[in-house]
């Protein structure tokens, strides 16, 4: 067995219990304390690595084997760096093979400075994990100690949120037509909370400008005319973005079109009186099955959440309820259109059975919003 | 329980298990029968595959032996009048006669519901052209192509299209018939074979080194979709996928990639409205060009879709644990995803999509080299088997567990025998089953993973993989030379890379057992992992498990000794098939009746074993000694049953034995007293029973001075052999020292025997259990040919029909004397030959053989119940009652999949599987039994004979006249037609196979014959000649097996097929199920 020593020196994952997990270092050689959390995807590494959501959060991997396809080019991310604060996987590929691949994991990684551990058993830390619930942890590299951190205490929100504004149009894809403006076209506000890139991308596959914002915008200070409001996903407890939550209640008052999407949801009920909590585990998968309440219709979706909403406001109704454990999904005014998902409509990565969430709340907003 | 209105339902099983339609069907049957017991509706059951777990009285209602086919079907349906039919758990056959029965309204004559998916779908997606329309029409790619009914319309599209081409076949299943043609040349020869058994051919552009894909999809009555599982085929599109080394979950797939293809398969299925199960196959461009711009743009096309339960629906149930067959069964009685639980869990319930914590790798099993002259290619057409699937935490290890279950005389994929790098190279270039291996030399030869790719169209991801496991094994073997050392660190590796304790032994030059040892020192252990359909996700009561040394904890807690664990029989090949896995079954569920836990180690998909809910856990695990002996040691040694399983597991009695691992039954050391040739035949020596006279040799003056004094012909084989492999007749001392050339390198263990071959003699088998050496019960059943026909192969009557009292006598006093010397406790078999009223034992297995099913079914009585009473000393003797009825049972060939294989009968087993019917008598069981194993027409009343040699013409001349009595007209070859005319009979010559036409191949080619007899006189050429496949027998054999016309090519058979046409037309055959036969 290994000595005090040796085991000192070993790149390890250690739990707020006091539980470690040795591995190999495939990642940047630098220790990280974060929130322990799996997700149980078999494919989309790049995009769930890139995906705000995360931040702050050492992800843990069940599908065992990663990398495989390597990474690809920037425009691909959900985000313009990895988002996570460490990797922890079963079996790391370093030789990987795809023709949109660009760089291996572990460069990228190294290259972003996110550590990254090979442990076996990440079965056995997701029983962990599920059983006691998520846990703070970190990554140590090395024989420095490092401190454990609190993510959720920080305002993870204003952390990964666009600190400008700034536009995305509808452009065409031709080159003969690139530059040239459509008419007409309506304009989406879309509060950024740690927004992935795929929700842009289904707005404006839409025919739909975007005006992105920083997430403590007061919306109706704009100078420009709001034909609708998206709130994007985001990372951490959603009681710590208290200005947008204030901003939501004005958004509402001006009856302005409104979507919230995962964290967006959680946000939309706190700022018309509903409740949220914090869940054992969360739902961090690609095979969340969400059912449209009063129908039999039932879909598959990815979610990246910890928190949810327990009571939904007035005024509203529950959408969508996970057919798993019952717990809220989604939920829809009485009568504006004011609505929100805990899903991610925009999969990327995970199923695209609910892309027509964006079609359905277009309508109801009276938006022209055909793909 | 959701209501439903349905109170009897007929399900279709997929009748003798063929390449190309196998033990899969089985499984799905047999889950489909469970759910709909649950509902408590009636089931009734039409398959005369007499030797599934479906057809065990535990699940169906009613089950009827008969064969299936539109006419039968019928006749069920009209005396049982159910109210609803499933289609889709009985392969194509099922399909296929569900849409004849369609076409000819008797659902609507019978009122009777389809169940799931609509009719009008399926036949959509099995008519190859309207199904590429529709899929246009919904803006789905298919490979541009058009159909053809002639070869003129075919060379019309080739033209449009350009070559190569991809020629598929509409109608048929494992891709029989089908081809890739280069040239006008080759599109003739496929397009003509093809039209042989289709009216329809699809000629594609031939996608050269895409990647193919599968999506198994699942869709409920109010449209609820999910995709159970994707796999990958490491064998690039080309391959057929049922012999294709298979993944799940796909790996090299990107999400764009993975969930692109997931939306088109739902997008297909919605279009076809499915209700239940569909499988979807894609080939996808591994370098698309230009590079595709976000979502929409993949290059993709589909190659097909089943709507119905498929080998990979088997497999993708086993690799997620979703019960595919189970939920789809339920979905077509309408109820929706949501309603329906998820088993494994037993918390969430089914509309989800598996995710994986492990990685799964299916092998495909072939057997080409039991058929002489067989192609050893692969292509778009079938031909393995069986399969075997392992399960690992990396694919290094999966691989390597996969590799070692395939045949289990391999341990690693850097195990092989090329001679050289040339013949590596030719392996790489033409794929065959050893091409796996070929990649591993290659890559030991220091070839680069570039030059292999380009050659194999294999993804580089798989080439890296199989390259870390060579350059472990590589810095292993360095190291160990060096210092002579194995470091803990080194023994985790090579075992988290899939090495054996056996592989590692022989790299280290030691021996199994000794890093056994070591690595039980090191504690480097497998850890017990469960598949939980989640990850993990949520805490599972699951109980299917696996090894894995990619962790550090067990998800289990041992069972114990109050549990017994059961070896099954592992992947399916000639000799060795869903008998074994029906008996494997059988006696987990009887261990109940002694309060025994049942543990079941078994590593076949396609298999009812595996299904989680036959047994209180499984292990879908190899069948070796290292793993069988780690599951025991980890559950604290539970006893071992070893001998229902086949010889497989029966092998591992003396090494379990050895390290003192307690065997059930017969022990061990018997089992050897048995199966040692030299032992067993000092045995029966003693015991005064009569044996053909043999001797073992390790040189060839040995044998010449036995063949001198006994004279040929004989027989020579090396022992310790299930299915006649390296078994050869001799009618000289030519053949004799040809054979022993190619038989002694086969086996330099095992000494090489020769025994007198005993021609024109009886062969019967006598099965039974025993307990502690005294009979508790038994059957003996009569082979319909002459000994020298394998028994495998053989047709087979219960209870027996033309042997004498005496003889029956002697043969239970034999075996009563063989059973008590041997202190048989458990089920045995013994093969006796019998000449002159005069019984010789060939063989005695200790174990459940092929007839045990046969016999429980045909005796009303469970035979592996008694077996597991036995183990406990409380197994009752059961008094025998003559049955009412009879049994055949017929054996079913895939010589049609098999290009170049001879269909004739040999003492090798050549079979895929077989079928049984019962009958008032002889003749009406064996009409219905080659009737389920043969696609035979009534009403046509001519028959092709070719006899050779003037003892077969004369022994037919009753029988050709009976022929005429019936209005036959008979077509007859030369010296046939010759030797009819001189004895009055009316015939009509034909000319010899290649001589001009009209000749005997245009007779069979056109259909004109109902049957033909072919008799060819053994003992002159050596039967695995060259020479003889050039022959005219050898033409006239195969145009029959390549236009699905009946084939008899023993004396005996074709004379009792006959005799039973004089007797039965197809109107006089009775309509009674099991259970009617029984009371
Ligand atoms: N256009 C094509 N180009 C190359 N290979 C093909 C093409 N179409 C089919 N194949 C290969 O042929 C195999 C058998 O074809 P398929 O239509 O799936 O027959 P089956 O009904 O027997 O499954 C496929 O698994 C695939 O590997
Ligand atoms: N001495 C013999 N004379 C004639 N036929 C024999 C003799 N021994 C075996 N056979 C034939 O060969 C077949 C296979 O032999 P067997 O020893 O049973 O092999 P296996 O172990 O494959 O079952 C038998 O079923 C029988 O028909
Ligand atoms: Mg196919
Ligand atoms: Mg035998």
């Amino acid at each position: 067995m290994l000595n005090k020593k040796q085991e000192k020196n070993l790149a390890k994952l250690i739990l707020k219990d006091g539980t470690k997990f040795f591995g190999k270092s495939f990642g940047a050689m630098q220790s990280i304390s974060g929130e322990v959390v799996f997700a149980t995807g078999m494919v989309g590494y790049p995009e769930a690595l890139t995906d705000p959501s995360f931040a702050g959060q050492i992800l843990v991997l069940t599908y065992p084997i990663i990398g495989n396809y390597g990474v690809p080019e920037k425009k691909f991310w959900e985000s313009d760096k990895v988002q996570v604060s460490g990797l922890i996987v079963c079996d790391y590929i370093d030789t990987p093979s795809h023709f949109a691949m660009q760089m291996k994991l572990g460069e990228w990684l190294k290259k972003e400075k996110i550590p990254a551990l090979e442990i076996k058993d990440t079965r056995l830390l997701t029983q962990k994990l599920r059983n006691e619930g998520v846990m703070l942890g970190k990554i140590q590299i090395g024989k420095r100690a490092i401190k454990f951190e609190d993510p959720n205490k920080r305002n993870l929100v204003a952390e990964v949120s666009t600190k400008k504004i700034y536009e995305i149009y509808p452009y065409p894809v031709s080159p003969y037509s690139r530059g040239r403006r459509k008419e007409g076209v309506k304009t989406i506000v879309l509060i950024d909370c740690g927004v992935k890139q795929n929700i842009v991308h289904r707005l404006v596959a839409r025919n739909l400008k975007v005006i992105i914002v920083p997430w403590n915008t007061d919306i109706t200070k704009l100078k420009f005319t709001v034909d609708a409001v998206v709130i994007s996903n985001g990372p951490g407890d959603p009681q710590k973005a208290k200005m947008t939550i204030q901003n939501i209640k004005k958004i509402m008052e001006k009856k302005i079109p409104l979507l919230g999407i995962c964290l967006g949801n959680q946000l939309l009920a706190l700022a018309l009186g509903g409740t949220t909590y914090k869940l054992k585990f969360g739902h961090r998968s690609q095979n969340q099955p969400v059912v449209e309440r009063g129908t039999k219709k039932c879909y598959l979706t990815t979610q990246n959440h910890g928190f949810a909403v327990k009571k939904i406001p007035r005024d509203f109704k529950e959408w969508f309820y996970n057919a798993n454990d019952n717990t809220n999904e989604g939920i829809m005014h009485k009568s504006l259109p004011v609505m929100s998902v805990q899903f991610h409509p925009e999969s990327s990565p995970g199923p695209l059975d609910t892309d027509w969430i964006f079609d359905f709340f277009l309508k109801k907003a009276n938006i022209y919003g055909k793909k | 329980m959701v209501k439903n209105k349905f109170k009897k339902i007929l399900v279709l099983g997929s009748g003798a298990l063929k390449i190309g339609e196998a033990g899969e069907f089985d499984y799905s049957g047999s889950q489909a029968m469970k759910a709909l017991k649950e509902e408590k509706i009636q089931v009734i059951l039409i398959n005369p595959n007499i030797a599934t777990f479906q057809t065990s009285k535990a699940l169906a209602d009613e089950v009827y032996f008969l064969p299936v086919n539109d006419y039968f079907v019928e006749k069920v349906i009209a005396k049982e009048r159910p109210d609803g039919i499933m289609l889709s758990f009985g392969g194509q056959t099922a399909l296929n006669c569900g849409l004849a029965l369609h076409q000819k309204g008797i659902f609507k004559k019978y009122k009777i519901e389809v169940l799931g998916s609509p009719i009008l779908s399926i036949e959509l997606t099995e008519d190859r052209e309207k199904f590429a329309e529709h899929l246009r029409k919904i803006n789905i790619p298919v490979p541009p192509s058009g159909s053809a009914k002639s070869f003129t319309e075919a060379k019309k599209i080739a033209e449009k299209i350009g070559y190569p081409l991809m020629i598929r076949v509409a109608f048929a299943l494992g891709g029989q018939k089908s081809g890739v043609a280069k040239n006008t040349k080759e599109l003739e020869e496929i397009v003509k074979g093809a039209l042989a058994i289709s009216p329809q051919v699809l000629i594609e552009k031939y996608l050269h080194h895409f990647k193919e894909i599968e999506y198994e999809v699942v869709r409920d009555l109010e449209g609820n979709v999910v995709t159970v599982c994707n796999m990958e085929n490491l064998d690039p599109l080309g391959i057929h996928t049922g012999d294709s080394i298979v993944v799940a979950p796909s790996q090299t797939l990107n999400n764009e990639e993975y969930h692109g293809l997931r939306e088109a398969s739902i997008k297909i299925v919605e279009s076809l409205k499915i209700v239940g199960e569909c499988n979807v196959q894609f080939a996808l461009n591994p370098h698309p060009s230009p590079l595709p711009k976000g979502e929409g743009a993949l290059d993709y096309f589909v190659i097909e879709v089943n709507a119905r339960l498929s080998r990979s629906s088997a497999l993708a149930s086993k690799a997620t644990g979703y019960p595919l067959a189970f939920v789809a069964a339920k979905l077509g009685l309408g109820q929706t995803l949501l309603e329906i639980e998820n088993k494994i869990t037993k918390v969430t319930q089914s509309f989800f999509e598996p995710a994986l914590d492990y990685v799964v790798v299916k092998i495909p099993r072939w057997d080409l080299a039991k058929f002489v002259g067989a192609v050893e290619h692969i292509g778009s057409a079938m031909k393995s088997v069986g399969e075997v699937m392992a399960i690992g935490r990396s694919f290094e290890e999966a691989l390597q567990k996969a590799v070692r279950m395939q045949s289990g005389l391999v341990e690693s994929v850097t195990d092989n025998g090329f001679q050289n790098k040339k013949e590596v190279l030719k392996f790489l270039t033409i794929p065959t089953p050893r091409r796996l291996f070929a990649l591993a030399a290659g890559l030991k030869d220091g070839m680069s993973l570039k030059q292999i790719h380009k050659l194999t169209g294999i993804d580089l991801w798989f080439l890296y993989r199989i390259e870390n496991i060579v350059k472990i094994e590589i810095k292993f073997k360095k190291q160990f030379k060096k210092n002579k050392k194995l470091n803990k660190e080194t023994m985790l590796l090579l075992k988290q890379t899939g090495f054996s304790d056996k592989k590692i032994a022989d790299l280290g030059g030691k021996t199994e057992i000794q890093i056994r040892q070591l690595r039980k020192h090191m504690a480097i252990l497998p850890s017990v992992f469960a598949i939980d359909t989640l990850a993990g996700e949520v805490p599972a009561k699951t109980n299917y498990l696996y090894l894995t040394y990619h962790g550090t904890h067990h998800d289990v807690a041992p069972l114990g000794r109050n549990a017994v664990i059961v070896l099954g029989g592992g992947p399916y090949h000639i000799g060795s098939s869903v008998e074994f896995d029906w008996s494997c079954v059988s006696t987990a569920l009887a261990l109940k009746r002694q309060k025994k836990k049942s543990i079941i180690i078994n590593c076949n998909p396609e298999t009812v074993s595996t299904d989680y809910d036959m047994s209180d856990r499984l292990y879908f695990e190899n069948l070796s000694f290292e793993t069988v002996a780690d599951i025991s040691e980890f559950e604290n040694a539970p006893p071992l049953i070893i001998s229902v399983g086949g010889q497989k597991p029966n092998n591992l009695a003396k090494q379990l034995s050895g390290e003192n691992f307690q065997i059930l039954g017969t022990k061990a050391s018997d089992i050897d007293r048995a199966e040692d040739r030299n032992k067993f035949s000092m045995l029966l020596d003693q015991l005064n029973i009569l044996q053909p006279k043999w001797i073992s040799f390790t040189n060839m003056n040995q044998a010449l001075k036995f063949t001198e004094a006994e004279g040929f012909p004989v027989l020579v084989r090396p022992s310790y052999v299930l299915s006649g492999s390296a078994m050869r007749v001799c009618y000289n001392r030519e053949q004799l020292f040809n054979f022993v050339k190619k038989a002694a390198v086969l086996s330099p263990l095992h000494p090489v025997t020769i025994s007198k071959y005993i021609e024109n003699a009886k062969e019967l088998e006598f099965d039974g259990v025993a307990q502690d050496g005294a009979l508790m019960i038994y059957g003996i059943s009569e082979h319909i040919e002459n000994a020298g026909v394998h028994s495998g192969d053989a047709t087979i009557v219960y209870p027996t029909q033309r042997v004498y009292a005496s003889t029956e006598f002697q043969l239970r006093s034999i075996t009563k004397k063989i059973v008590k010397e041997l202190a048989v406790t458990g089920p045995f078999n013994i093969q006796f030959l019998v000449k002159d009223n005069k019984p010789f034992v060939i063989e005695v297995n200790l174990r459940a053989s092929r007839t045990f099913p046969l016999l429980s079914k045909a005796m009303d009585a469970n035979f592996p119940e008694v077996a597991v009473d036995s183990f406990f000393g409380r197994a009752k003797k059961l008094h025998f009652k003559y049955p009412k009825g009879v049994v055949v049972k017929s054996p079913q060939f895939s010589f049609a999949r098999l290009l170049g294989a001879d269909p004739v009968l040999r003492i090798e087993m050549s079979s895929t599987g077989e079928a049984a019917c019962f009958g008032r008598d002889y003749d009406e069981a064996l009409l219905k039994s080659i009737l389920s194993t043969n696609q035979f027409d009534f009403k046509n009343k001519a028959v092709l004979l070719s006899l050779g040699g003037d003892l077969y013409k004369a022994k037919f001349l009753d029988t050709a006249n009976t022929l005429i009595s019936l209005g036959y007209k008979i077509f007859a070859t030369d010296t046939t037609a010759e030797f009819f005319k001189n004895n009055k009979i009316k015939c009509k010559t034909v000319r010899k196979a290649f001589e001009a036409t009209p000749n005997a191949l245009n007779i069979i080619e056109s259909k004109k014959v109902a049957f033909v007899v072919n008799l060819s006189v053994a003992n002159k050429v050596n039967e695995h000649d060259e020479k003889r496949r050039g022959t005219d027998g050898f033409h006239l054999r195969r145009a029959a097996v390549d236009n699905q016309i009946p084939l008899f090519t023993d004396l005996h058979l074709a004379r009792a097929f006959i005799k039973a046409l004089s007797r039965y037309g197809m109107k006089d055959l009775e309509i009674k199920s099991y259970r009617e036969y029984l009371h």
